[in-house]
């Protein structure tokens, strides 16, 4: 399925398993209901990635988060915004790894994602093939700044607010 | 009143561009129907059943006059030249198109106005207390704390795809006339009793709608340099575990309701602990930048009283009843705050032409220091009017016919656009509050029944608060014809209460008899002084029961 | 979106038009439909074919970015007009009651089963 992420369209270097058969894939992407079983099986090279239904509690997922290279949590509907929490959570809790939105968001979307923590989209074949890449980068671009603090790292406007107030101090 | 800064002034302007985008997105086939509603309800529009509608942003109900001659030359240009004031102080234009609709918000932002939010799973205008900043009962203005809301959730990316709307109403007085019990979060400004600090008790999962809930308190006191970091642990846990599976169960009060106050509350603060609150909240400098700009006005030092307001009143008894109901108190001496009611006996409620907004936009400059208020019960307040001027204004108001002395009399009714043209109503509203207005039209007869809030919605999601009305009305559909369901003893205040269903769906011609025999109990068993609602509380429904199913046929 | 049930029969299909909102009914002959903003020149399905035809037509519209919110209406058929059975679809083929001078009402010359059928003021 199609990838993308803040520069643009990206290849996918991830397959999904087989429940827990993860082979020897280098990068093995599995269903959260076979973690367990595949994260026993892995070998010392294998990177291992999580797909992750977007009801998953933290206390569960606190236990294996440090295995995983990637977390790709689910959408099922552009509609159910679970995934922007949850994925708020699991950087709050200190994943390093990327973080995938997977599901048929809307190029409208796409800053919310990345302010949350994600680092790239998966759509479906269907929503990918309306709203094309130079769609979701349009989109990107068009609010500059929000208003609330601590999410994303293009700078929100109560700190520079507080930065014009500053150095408006400083040359006082 | 608050003034945009640079950032405030380029977000509402790249807003409009991204809409003007969304739009024509959709014309392409780019994105769907079903993608492109959410995104043009969070912009306010709707399709309703004659036209779209668009529900312009009043935040917490406050328009200078240079705002409302903008929302009349709209009117005017794009519409059919007036509006309809709603109860989250919107105003909502009934039949634009939707080719207009990104030149409409143009605008907007030319008077630091739009449209976000008004509609959508996401959260809503934030309204407050129509008198902040006048009422001599205030502890603090509420309006910078709704401000600050205001800017927090606008675009907010964790929650604007909430599981369902979400409303925020503030309140700094004792008295609440924000109706905060009925949002999904109330805040209500107090002083701790033992530090005198000033903070919020933090009151969740009220609400209207199918199942009518009163808000619980979840925090008795959060300091005030904490909101926004208590906010975004409230809507955390919410957009997590707020049911997905059932619209009507997805609101914040199902959440508390079934797990309980005492376990929601555990959750958020558990989750109010961990995350990282300075992070998260606006600087102290950034919460006095905001305060600033609703800093008492440059009033006039007056004396307490006017000789000529005095002789105006008794001269003439139709300024002294328009005063008695009227006009409140303020805090400044020498001034008071004037509502203009928006109810005309026989009119819709809530409706203005272009021509009327203009002239209040021009009255406010002439005698309330450019300001306007819009409140929940779909009236104007203009808030400083020196008690000299209130003649002068009430005579020019006269000229216009909105000098009607109704303010929280029966026929101050509430009213949601109903059936003529909502597309999700079951039963008209208007023609109902329009029948009922004109059954109790005689000012004497008014004033003998005192303060009696008569509220009227025209399907179950209750925009016109019936379930808070001291009388409530509810149309539905009853086999194919409109049904109107009354409830008894709701109370929109801090002593909120849900009221009770007196029996079968009555047609539409009853009503206003079924009004006049609760009514006529009232009259009959009240004690001196006793309020309608007053009433109730004491004899309790029964009386009323029996005389409202003794002579009212149901509809068949 | 057509409705999931369709209603009794005779129908008529209106829609809202993508970029004005307004109220449009399918109209025409056997050789083709198309929009008309009067409710007096809907085309009546009587039979299940024609309101395939609009369910059709409903569709390809939709799809085409040409109109939002399509469905069949039940009509009942008075002097050739045909009036929606019920008054939700009444109301919207008239405009709103209270405000006479605004909607199709105001600016068509409706035939007089609508009025007739209008609402009566409560």
């Amino acid at each position: 399925m199609p990838l993308l992420d803040r520069h643009g369209a990206k290849a996918d270097l991830w397959t999904r398993s087989e429940g827990a058969a993860i082979g020897n894939l280098s990068h093995a992407l599995v269903a959260w209901a076979a973690l367990p079983e595949a994260l026993a099986q892995r070998s010392r090279d294998q990177r291992i990635g999580a797909v992750l239904p977007n009801t998953v509690r933290m206390s569960e997922l606190k236990l294996v988060m440090r295995q995983l290279s990637l977390i790709a949590i689910g959408f099922p509907s552009f509609a159910d915004g679970r995934g922007f929490s949850l994925a708020r959570l699991i950087r709050n809790h200190g994943f390093a790894g990327s973080l995938r939105a997977s599901g048929p968001l809307i190029p409208d979307q796409f800053a919310y994602a990345l302010a949350c923590g994600f680092d790239e989209v998966e759509l479906p074949q269907e929503s990918a093939a309306r709203q094309p890449v130079e769609q979701w980068l349009t989109a990107l671009g068009r609010i500059s700044h929000g208003y609330q603090r601590g999410y994303g790292d293009s700078g929100n406007i109560l700190d520079r607010r507080r930065a014009a107030r500053l150095k408006h101090a400083a040359a006082c | 009143m608050y003034r945009y800064d640079e950032f405030d002034e380029r977000f509402v302007r790249e807003r409009v561009a991204q809409f003007r985008d969304q739009v024509g997105r959709r014309l392409s086939g780019a994105l769907t129907e079903d993608e492109f509603k959410p995104l043009r309800l969070k912009n306010g529009v709707y399709l309703q059943l004659h036209a779209y509608m668009l529900r312009i942003a009043v935040p917490y109900g406050t328009l200078s006059a240079r705002q409302m001659r903008q929302l009349a030359l709209i009117g005017e240009r794009y519409d059919r030249g007036y509006g309809h004031f709603t109860t989250r102080t919107n105003l909502q234009f009934n039949w634009p198109k939707l080719r207009d609709i990104p030149d409409i918000l143009d605008l907007l932002a030319d008077v630091e106005m739009h449209a976000i939010q008004t509609s959508g799973n996401c959260i809503r205008n934030v309204t407050a207390d129509h008198f902040a900043g006048v009422a001599p009962d205030e502890i603090e203005d509420p309006r910078p704390t709704a401000e600050l809301i205001r800017q927090w959730s606008s675009l907010h990316p964790e929650f604007d795809y909430l599981p369902r709307k979400f409303k925020i109403a503030v309140t700094g007085a004792a008295h609440d006339r924000a109706v905060i019990k009925a949002h999904d979060i109330g805040l209500r400004i107090l002083r701790h009793p033992d530090t005198n600090e000033i903070g919020y008790e933090v009151v969740v999962g009220g609400g209207l709608g199918r199942t009518p809930m009163i808000g619980k308190t979840v925090r008795e006191f959060l300091p005030k340099a904490d909101l926004l970091a208590y906010l975004e642990a409230i809507m955390r846990v919410y957009n997590l575990e707020g049911r997905r599976d059932n619209k009507y169960k997805a609101r914040v009060k199902i959440l508390v309701h079934e797990i309980g106050t005492a376990e929601f509350s555990r959750r958020v603060e558990e989750e109010f602990a961990r995350l990282d609150g300075p992070s998260v909240n606006a600087d102290p400098a950034e919460v006095a930048r905001i305060a600033a700009y609703f800093a008492p006005p440059a009033y006039e030092a007056l004396p307490a009283t006017s000789g000529a307001f005095e002789t105006a009143k008794a001269g003439n008894p139709d300024f002294a009843r328009w005063v008695e109901t009227n006009v409140t108190p303020h805090r400044q001496q020498g001034y008071a705050a004037a509502t203009i009611s928006l109810k005309p006996i026989g009119a819709p409620p809530g409706d203005a032409s272009s021509a009327q907004m203009r002239l209040v936009a021009d009255l406010a400059e002439a005698f309330s220091l450019s300001e306007i208020r819009v409140t929940h019960a779909q009236n104007l307040v203009l808030p400083h009017v020196k008690l000299s001027d209130l003649f002068a204004l009430w005579q020019r108001l006269g000229e216009a016919g909105l000098a009607t002395a109704n303010a929280g009399l029966i026929t101050d009714i509430i009213a949601c656009p109903g059936l003529d043209y909502c597309a999700l109503a079951t039963a008209r509203s208007i023609p109902i509050a329009q029948a009922v207005a004109k059954r109790f039209a005689d000012p004497a007869r008014q004033k003998e029944i005192g303060v009696l809030n008569v509220k009227i919605s025209g399907c179950i999601n209750a925009c016109g608060h019936h379930h808070v009305g001291h009388i409530g009305i509810l149309g539905l559909e009853k086999r194919g014809i409109e049904s109107y369901q009354i409830t008894l003893g709701g109370d929109a205040t801090e002593t909120a209460a849900i009221g009770e269903i007196l029996g079968p769906g009555l047609a539409a011609e009853d009503v206003p008899d079924a009004i006049e025999r609760i009514v006529s109990v009232y009259l009959a068993q009240r004690r001196a002084g006793e309020s309608f609602i007053d009433n109730v509380r004491r004899i309790g429904l029964a009386p009323f029961k029996a005389a409202f199913q003794e002579a009212s046929h149901a509809v068949a | 979106m057509a409705a999931a049930k369709r209603p009794a029969l005779p129908v008529i299909l209106l829609a809202n038009d993508l970029l004005d909102g307004d109220v449009v009914f399918a109209t025409g002959d056997a050789h083709g439909l198309c929009w008309s903003r009067d409710p007096g020149a809907a085309l009546i399905g009587h039979d299940e074919a024609t309101a395939d035809r609009l369910d059709a037509f409903a569709a390809a519209e939709l799809g085409g970015q040409r109109v939002v919110d399509a469905y069949l209406v039940d009509v009942a058929v008075e002097g050739g007009v045909p009036v929606p059975r019920h008054y939700r679809e009444r109301m919207k083929t008239t405009g709103p009651s209270v405000r006479r001078d605004l909607g199709k009402q105001a600016d068509l010359p409706l035939a007089e089963a609508f009025t007739r059928t209008a609402f009566a003021r409560a």
